[in-house]
Formats: C-alpha cells, structure tokens, sequence
C-alpha cells in the first residue's frame, strides 16, 4: 500500500537556514546541508528546500558558519543533492524556464513553484512536458482574508485568481502536485488548517501536500486521520528538536498510521 | 565499470551519486565507443517514454547498445522510464516504439472512479514476491518499501517463466521489476529508496 509521507521543509534565506513565523519573521539556524545526511539517515520520506530570499545573490559571507560561501542557488542545489538519497524538491525564487532545468540538473528531482504559477502557465506546461508532470509542484500561499480563502503571490501579494479556478488550470497544464501552505498557520505551531487542506483534496485528483501549523506530532495524525492529503510537512518543527523525525515517525508507526518505518536510530551519523 | 547513459534525462545527477557511493569505477556513457569498456550498464530516465526514446536515439548509441546487452548479454539495468522503455510500445503522448527487448506494452495506470486515486503514483510503496530474486537479497522485509514516481507502468505480453517478476499494488498490481537473464528493469527509483535502493544497486554491481 502506497505510505503516506512525512516531509521536512528546510527554509533557506540568502544561503542559510532559517525558522519562519507568518511568512515575515526569520531567524538563521544554520547551513545549507547542515540536516540533509541526517534526515536522509533517519529515512526521510523526502526534503523539500524553499528559498525564501527576497535578494538576489547568496553572498553567505559568514566565517563564523564555517561553510563556503554560495554564488548561486544551483551550486547549493548540487551540495545538497550530492548527499540526498531520497527525493529532493527545491522552491522559491523560480521565475524561467532555465530556473527549472538549473535545479533539475543539478540533482533536484522536483521544483516547486509559486509566481510562475500565475504570470507564465506556458512556462509550466513546457517544464511538465520536457522533465515530466512529476516534477512540478505548485505551492499554494494561501491566507483567511474576511473569513474566504485567498491565493498569494510570491509570499506578498494577493491575487486576484479563485483557489478553486487556480487548481484546474494549473492541473490542466500537467502540474504533479499541489503543497498547501498556509500563511496564517506558518510557524504558528497551532496545527493544521484542516478545512483548508479538505478544500484542495475535493477540487483536485493530483497528490496534495499540506505544510504550515505543525506543532506536535498529534498535528500530524490529524491531517492523516482527517484529510485525504498524501503528504505532511513541517519545518520549524524538525529543526529544533532532538532526534524529531525519527520520534514523529515512531508515533505515528505506533499509532497506526499508514507510514514508513521509523530509520534505525543507530544508523545516526554513520552512512547507511 | 559500470557504465551510466546520460542523454540529457533529468535524474540523472542523483543515479550518478547513488553509484558513487557504492562504486569507485563508474563512468558517464555519452557515446557508443564507451559501453564497450562497461561491464555493467544503467539506464534511466524521467518524463515521457517518447521523448527518452528520441533521446536516446540522438545520442546515436542504440545499436552499440543492443550489441552490448543483447549479443554479448552485458548486466544491463533499466531505471523508471529506463525501464519502460525497454517494451514493444508506450501510449504516453500520442505513443511510440520502444527497444523490444522484453515483450509488452506501457500503458497508463487504469483504475475504478471510485477508488479515487490520485496520479501520478508518488511515494513509497511495498513490492512482493521478491524473495529469490538476487536483485533483492538482503531487502529489509519488515520495510520492502521503494520510491516510486510514475503514472504509466509496464504490463507484459505474457508473465514467461524465465521472467523474474515483482509487483507493488497501486488500486492493482503492477510490474514493479522484471528481471529477464542479463536485463533488468526496476519501476522505482533506487537512487532515491535510501537503504533498500543502495542495496539494490550493489547487488546489481555484483551481478
């Protein structure tokens, strides 16, 4: 039986990682790779990177990191993906056509997009065509405005386009999957919006991924045991707590849920 | 040497790194001279059956490569499309030939409305009826489980008893890997099943 997965968002900002709270406070946490071997180690269903620069240029001129510093995001997808055995998506900053094949050949198996979204659907269509429909993920930023679900763009503006005329289309130009991400629960560790995530399984036959609100594992269970989402993500949450995804993913094994098994705890720090 | 054919497919970085990690000989294949130094040969691909098949037919290596894998019967291992591709015929946009080494057609996953599953067919999923099958040994079966990521599978002709042949359930059973002497072909993605998909690929380098 297909398992449902259960995916670490790693947030980057101008080359370093960072924590996220509503989409507007960031604080740095660490490098680039600093997570990826162990979360790859602890069987991470997935990893999915979002960079959330508003600048262009990865000037990580930081001695006290210890890290080389990054001309652009191609090279970190490359770090990245040198010690990443499980699938790996990259999102944020996506604006052409070579943006999509710079990451795709860099080693990202997926990317997921945002803006393009509403301004170049061709460009969508022609990446689904050339790299495959799996390969492209709409991230859908949405945000309670008057009580009605709303679209963002990049991260800042509201747009105009319906949730619900917005899924279609970008399903009709042969997108793979759609992540929820919403803006009001980001960071707010509340849990997920449920409502939200039901509103997207009903209007779409593609795999739904849901992120923002994770504060617990029960957080988790919830999504599973009440939506028909595939996946659930979270970021702040498996940054900042010992041993988290093997623990979600112990509790959520335990409880019954249709999940991979936890990684073998003592496969930590050594390869695999 | 094991030999992997690059022709501009998209996983193809993460196939290289993955046989990095367990091999110190392994050598990108852009050309036919190349899969003559190659014992062991991968190929894989990402996205639409026609355009890896048109693909792999400007690369210009197709005859090498039929030499190689069905004359001098080379460890020959298909990846995904790589897989695929292998067949008689994919449906996928509009439909194309492919290399006719194992007898069947790729056609796109057909369930029941009310199953209400969603496609492409994305995450990890069990595989069954592996055990004796050398491809396999030494899977965790208490987690038989790979990454798969396709909306077309494989459906053979007829199952022949020499075929070694694995099946995952996805509203049906599907082909997840056919093993047929030298040939092999896997519908998962190795490369990205961490544990179970490096042991894979070590048992084929062994082979």
């Amino acid at each position: 039986m297909l398992k449902k997965r259960i995916i670490p968002v790693i947030l980057l900002k101008n080359g370093v990682i960072v924590q996220s709270r509503k989409f507007l406070r960031h604080q740095l946490i660490g490098t680039p790779t600093a997570s990826v071997e162990r979360l790859s180690n602890w069987n991470s269903d997935e990893l999915i990177y979002l960079d959330i620069s508003q600048k262009s240029g990865y000037d990580l001129n930081r001695s006290d990191l210890n890290h080389p510093e990054f001309e652009n995001i191609s090279d970190i997808v490359k770090l990245v993906s040198r010690k990443c055995l499980m699938p790996l998506t990259f999102g944020g900053g996506i604006r052409t056509f070579k943006d999509i094949e710079l990451r795709i050949s860099g080693g990202s198996d997926k990317v997921s997009v945002n803006t393009l979204s509403f301004e170049k659907l061709d460009i969508i269509e022609s990446a689904a065509n050339t790299f495959g429909s799996q390969a492209i993920v709409i991230s859908l930023d949405v945000k309670l405005v008057d009580n009605k679900y709303i679209l963002f763009k990049g991260g800042r503006m509201q747009s105009d386009v319906d949730l619900n005329s917005h899924i279609k289309r970008c399903q009709d130009v042969g997108v793979g999957e759609f992540i929820i991400n919403s803006m009001d629960r980001d960071g707010s560790g509340i849990g997920f919006d449920i409502d939200l995530i039901n509103r997207v399984c009903d209007q779409t036959s593609l795999p739904v991924i849901a992120l923002g609100g994770a504060g617990n594992w029960e957080h988790f269970s919830e999504v599973l045991t009440k939506t028909n989402a595939s996946a659930v993500a979270a970021a702040n949450i498996f940054q900042h707590t010992e041993n988290s995804y093997f623990n979600c993913k112990q509790y959520l094994y335990d409880s019954g849920h249709n999940v991979r098994m936890p990684g073998d705890l003592t496969c930590i720090n050594k390869n695999i | 040497m094991i030999g992997i054919i690059n022709y501009g497919s998209g996983n193809f970085t993460s196939v290289f790194n993955a046989l990095k990690t367990i091999s110190n000989d392994v050598l990108e294949v852009n050309s036919a001279s190349q899969l003559e130094i190659c014992s062991h040969i991968i190929l894989l691909g990402v996205g639409a059956f026609g355009s890896a098949m048109k693909k792999l037919i400007g690369l210009g290596i197709i005859e090498q490569l039929h030499e190689e894998v069905i004359i001098k019967e080379k460890h020959f291992l298909g990846i995904c499309v790589g897989m695929q591709i292998l067949a008689d015929y994919g449906h996928e946009f509009g439909g194309a030939k492919g290399l006719g080494w194992i007898h069947g057609e790729v056609t796109k996953f057909n369930f029941e409305e009310d199953l209400k599953l969603s496609l492409p067919h994305i995450g990890w999923n069990e595989i069954n009826n592996y055990h004796n099958n050398r491809l396999y040994k030494g899977i965790n079966d208490n987690d038989p489980t790979f990454y798969f990521v396709h909306s077309y599978h494989l459906t053979l002709v007829d199952n022949y008893s020499t075929n070694q042949l694995t099946f995952c359930k996805y509203g049906y059973h599907f082909l997840a890997s056919v093993s047929q002497g030298n040939i092999h072909g896997v519908q998962f993605h190795p490369e990205k099943s961490q544990k179970n998909g490096l042991q894979l690929l070590t048992n084929f380098c062994d082979f």
